[in-house]
């Protein structure tokens, strides 16, 4: 299954003969490695349990698409190409990381939806919620229970801050000054006055300098940066 | 730089090449990379093609689900025995067919193309079709870069998704992929490649993707066998000077609107066509899925 996600860079060679991967479904095996990498990067990487909740058409056919070994695979940060993800379990128990799998309505979502809960070394617990949208594109859809929504088809910062004048211009001009061009740029805010959160995606690698320089802006209370998946 | 048919007839004319070149050259602009890199990137993915077109020859390989496997080895040993019906070259592509489609249900790696489904079709068609002319590395790359240029006409102006279109928007796209990608490869003109390209989508109009409890397995392997020898078919008639009544570009666009007519059942659902009759839920209910 193929769609979305391409057009929006126009249709290369290698959207239609690619990706490389591992079968048998680019949405159900390939987008679930790929929502899996979203989870340990934006989750972190010291976790000793993942839950994993399957909505719609993952839960029904996880176990014969290798669903739940890809999304395995992806927390363990394997690329979708990667051989060693049909055995994704044993290495994850190598690891000492336990993961579980549980059927869940995630309600009004794409058939292809999962919720991933890290439970971390720290002792906290952290989710995100990822659908794969066809082709092996993926979307994040929530973060810790706040909606959000990027691809990860680009690096992309995640930025908070409190909503007034100036803000954008602020982060756009400390992005720029670090040589790298803003793809796309979506705003939204609780209400007037409140925390607002940009979603930023570039076409190239955000270095911890200019996150640093993000962060120091003031009225931004957080920078995360996710790179491309 | 191009949207359809036309516009690559067009381009190909204006700078007298062929379909692969103009494909190289949109690719060249898109991505910012040089015509090596790009040429580089593809000799990848061929080399993914090969192994997994040809390790099923040699080798039974059994699903995930352990539904389907095996069939790859069957046909190239009884090709060897030398008494065929169809011949050697369209028993071999069929058994490459089948290998790519049985590694991917395996678990194993492919290259989706254009998807995962119908991973089969392109790599056998053009390894198999390259055997007989003796082709080099290069010629096959360029191979890939016309079934890819198939491909983005067909992404552009329908869909290449099983859940949109059925069956024909993936096996029929391949076909058509293919079908072009051979005549490019045999020294046939564009109007040629898209004429096969026309006839191969034709013939495969208005299939339904009625996966076998969901899963990619049944009837997918046996759709990739036949798509490739569509494919072959179709580019002989083309080489042939057969021309499509209906232009590639019409062809197209009606794949879309059958699609969209075909009840959502018939979509990738597994909820009818050979995913609902008695022998379908009884192999879903034995792997546990419902």
């Amino acid at each position: 299954m193929k769609e979305m996600g391409m057009y929006m860079k126009g249709i290369g060679v290698f959207d239609v003969i690619g990706p490389v991967m591992i079968g048998p479904s680019s949405s159900h095996t390939a987008g679930a490695a790929r929502i899996g990498k979203a989870a340990r990067s934006i989750l972190g990487e010291d976790f000793y349990k993942v839950n994993f909740y399957l909505h719609g058409s993952f839960a029904k056919t996880y176990k014969g698409h290798g669903t739940d070994r890809a999304l395995v695979a992806g927390i363990l940060g394997m690329e979708t190409y990667d051989e060693r993800i049909k055995y994704s379990f044993d290495i994850a128990k190598e690891k000492n990381i336990e993961v579980n799998f549980f059927e869940e309505d995630l309600g009004d979502v794409h058939p292809n939806t999962v919720k991933i809960e890290f439970l971390k070394n720290d002792g906290c617990t952290s989710f995100m919620i990822g659908s794969s949208i066809g082709g092996g594109s993926i979307a994040v859809i929530n973060i810790d229970g706040e909606d959000i929504y990027f691809t990860g088809e680009y690096p992309t910062l995640i930025i908070k801050y409190k909503d007034k004048k100036g803000m954008i211009s602020k982060i756009s001009l400390a992005i720029a000054l670090g040589d790298i061009n803003i793809a796309t740029l979506k705003v939204d805010r609780e209400s007037k006055g409140e925390i607002a959160t940009a979603v930023i995606e570039t076409d190239h690698k955000v270095p911890k300098n200019i996150i640093d320089e993000l962060s120091k802006i003031e009225g931004v209370s957080s920078v995360k940066f996710i790179d491309a998946i | 730089m191009y949207k359809n048919a036309l516009d690559i007839i067009e381009l190909t004319e204006k700078y007298k090449c062929r379909i692969c070149d103009v494909v190289l050259m949109n690719e060249c602009k898109i991505s910012e990379k040089s015509k090596d890199e790009v040429r580089n990137k593809v000799k990848e993915v061929l080399n993914v093609m090969k192994e997994s077109a040809n390790i099923g020859l040699s080798n039974s390989i059994k699903s995930v689900s352990g539904i389907i496997g095996g069939n790859a080895k069957k046909v190239e040993e009884y090709r060897k025995k030398g008494k065929t019906v169809c011949g050697d070259v369209i028993n071999k592509a069929v058994a490459r067919a089948l290998s790519s489609s049985e590694v991917n249900a395996a678990m194993g790696k492919i290259v989706a193309c254009p998807t995962a489904g119908s991973c089969g079709i392109v790599p056998a068609a053009i390894i198999t079709s390259g055997e007989i002319i003796k082709a080099d590395e290069e010629l096959l790359i360029d191979a890939l870069l016309t079934a890819s240029g198939i491909g983005q006409i067909i992404a552009k102006n329908a869909t290449l998704a099983g859940a949109e279109g059925g069956c024909q928007a993936e096996c029929g796209s391949a076909s058509a992929m293919a079908a072009a990608a051979i005549v490019e490869m045999f020294g046939g003109t564009p109007n040629m490649a898209f004429n096969a390209s026309a006839i191969a989508l034709k013939n495969i109009l208005g299939l339904v993707c009625d996966p076998v409890a969901g899963l990619v397995e049944v009837p997918c392997a046996k759709r990739n066998a036949m798509g490739v020898v569509n494919a072959m078919s179709s580019a002989d008639m083309a080489l042939a000077g057969v021309e499509s009544v209906i232009p590639f570009d019409e062809v197209v666009s009606t794949m879309y609107k059958v699609g969209r007519m075909l009840p959502s059942e018939l979509r990738e659902t597994a909820l009818g066509g050979l995913a609902a009759t008695p022998t379908a839920i009884k192999i879903s209910q034995e792997i546990g899925i419902e």
